[in-house]
């Protein structure tokens, strides 16, 4: 076994038991990073002397995080270190200040070793979409990681990090948690701040946690959650102790089932897991009700009205002049945002900025922007009349598992659908959890995914936890630390 | 109502990004296929729906989000610069707007 590759109580015991210095678990991470990443492609960036001389200062810290390494998606600010969001236009920008969860994590005493690699503005589910080329997936190097957080995704499965952020808009950490076989957490809209997380939609971004066991991902919320004075929507909601919490049997708890989403399109081996996981509930002394969520089915065409719509304003400020990319030869300013943005935004991100503008523009605003923000307070409305009868939602968070890179990349809109199980939870603000499930007949992770009422992130911890201990994802990928 | 190719210049232009001939014949279509897709909206009548105001939960939208108006440390001149394609004399330069 590596120095590294235990979850954060483990490090933590071995640290302060002495059998190993922060510094030597810091170094195992980061030589298997650097080792893995020639088959991943996961990390933009490895900062091995930041991390080293960091791990040495903490040497005689007991903080909670104390010389536990992290990885930090490239679309969040980390004051020393590169923040390109996977795009060419912000290429090895450098910000000048921490995101707030990030702060918070090195107040605990957590040591970034890296940013990792994503889809350009955190815009895919497969990682495809990366200026820097995909990330593989640890399980088969032949298949996406899904995405955007692909990277963190698979870092953390690898075994190079007991825990990784990301950010989820519309599933991308759920998502590609599920693809990759690990933890994976999007909090409550307003649960975390995202001060210093690159903007793509903001009335559906959120921070979330990529990690091996519900207890770390308790931890590290616990770290980041909270109010804060730099980000306005993030609200004043008391934060609980996560990890106590996720004690105690979950007999009478209420598992709510909207049979009508494992329908079309859902791989049999994926149904056969998730109906296998809900049995396990049973067991456990769960009780699962029928919910209905009838407007579901209209989420992905919201989510890429007002996402698009959301992106198209906030990748505005990316135009050559204050930080990033310019393009050359252009003498006449409108002529260089044009050229600039041209040369140095992908295709998916164009896509999207365009249709955002199109759904914003005189005469369509109302039939588009107006009509989804709508059908969005239905879909609101449905999650608030299915919690009234259950305690969490179960439903498949990927409707397959990790397919092949290249497989999706000319049809926008069948990678889109990718997203069914996961936008609802952005649309309407609530959390929702990635639990990893079993393998399929070729040894893709498979997972459920729990959504909970807002701030109910104790109970679906706890549900996760109950079930990760009453069926643990013991499995290894091929490529692991 | 299907998406032409000069929409799509149209956005574009909007959106103060230039496309090749190339892209266009890419994405035209593309374009036209998600919003013919998103268009099943169309079936929901919601004239008596509010619409909803962004993600934000009940607590959130209770927050109390004005801080005072006090000054605090920023990044100052020099570390705002720092990053910028092309400063000059504690300016961001850009090429003749004229």
């Amino acid at each position: 076994m590596s120095e590294s590759n235990g979850n954060i109580g483990e490090l933590r015991n071995r640290i302060s038991g002495a059998e190993a210095t922060a510094r030597a678990i810091v170094e195992t991470s980061v030589g298997s990073a650097e080792k893995l990443n020639e088959t991943l492609n996961a990390f933009l960036q490895i900062d091995r002397e930041g991390a080293l001389k960091r791990a040495d200062s903490l040497a005689s810290s007991d903080a909670s995080l104390a010389g536990v390494p992290i990885a930090v998606k490239d679309n969040i600010c980390v004051q020393g270190l590169q923040a390109s969001c996977g795009s060419r236009i912000l290429g090895d920008y450098n910000p000048p200040y921490n995101a707030t969860v990030i702060d918070r994590l090195l107040g605990a005493g957590a040591v970034v070793i890296g940013k990792t690699n994503c889809d350009e503005f955190a815009m895919g589910s497969s990682n495809e979409n990366s200026a820097f080329g995909p990330v593989k997936n640890p399980w088969d190097p032949t298949r996406v990681p899904g995405g955007s957080s692909g990277g963190s995704a698979a870092v953390v499965a690898a075994g190079i990090v007991p825990v990784a952020l990301g950010s989820d808009t519309g599933g991308s950490v759920r998502q590609p948690a599920s693809l990759c076989g690990v933890f994976g957490l999007k909090p409550t809209y307003g649960r975390n701040s995202r001060y210093g997380l690159v903007a793509f939609a903001s009335s559906l971004d959120q921070v979330g946690i990529f990690a091996r066991t519900a207890t770390d991902i308790a931890s590290v919320l616990g770290v980041i959650a909270g109010r804060d004075s730099h980000d306005a929507t993030t609200a004043d909601v008391p934060v609980p102790d996560y990890v106590s919490g996720l004690a105690g049997d979950i007999k009478g708890a209420r598992i709510g089932l909207p049979r009508s989403l494992f329908a079309e399109g859902l791989d049999p081996e994926v149904r056969a897991a998730v109906d296998s996981a809900i049995d396990v509930y049973r067991e456990l002394g769960a009780e699962i009700v029928d919910v209905e969520l009838p407007n579901a089915k209209y989420s992905i065409s919201v989510y890429y009205i007002i996402a698009t719509a959301e992106a198209s304003s906030n990748l505005a400020r990316f135009d050559g002049v204050r930080y990033g990319f310019r393009a050359e030869d252009a003498p006449e300013l409108r002529q260089m945002y044009r050229k600039t943005r041209e040369e140095a935004f992908g295709p998916e991100v164009k896509r999207r900025i365009m249709l955002g503008t199109y759904v914003l523009s005189a005469g369509y605003y109302e039939a588009y922007y107006g009509k989804a923000q709508q059908v969005r307070s239905l879909i609101k409305q449905d999650f608030s009349a299915a919690f009234a009868k259950c305690d969490a939602i179960i439903t498949p968070t990927s409707p397959t598992p990790a397919f092949m890179l290249g497989e999706k990349v000319d049809d926008p809109l069948s990678m889109y659908l990718n997203d069914i199980y996961t936008v609802t939870a952005n649309l309407a603000g609530i959390p929702g959890l990635n639990v990893p499930c079993g393998l399929s007949s070729e040894r893709l992770p498979i997972g459920f995914q729990l959504l909970g009422a807002y701030w109910s992130e104790p109970t679906i911890l706890k549900l996760a936890h109950a079930y990760a201990t009453a069926r643990p994802f013991t499995e290894r990928p091929p490529i692991w630390a | 109502m299907p998406i032409t190719k000069s929409d799509v210049e149209k956005v574009a232009q909007l959106a103060h990004m230039e496309i090749s001939p190339e892209e266009l014949q890419v994405f035209a279509p593309q374009m036209a296929d998600i919003v013919a897709y998103v268009e099943q909206l169309n079936e929901l009548d919601t004239r008596a729906v509010e619409p909803a105001l962004g993600g934000l939960t009940p607590e959130g939208e209770a927050t109390e989000a004005d801080r005072e108006d006090a000054v605090a440390p920023s990044l100052g001149q020099k570390t705002a610069l720092a990053e910028a394609p092309d400063a000059a004399s504690g300016h961001f330069r850009v090429p003749k707007v004229l």
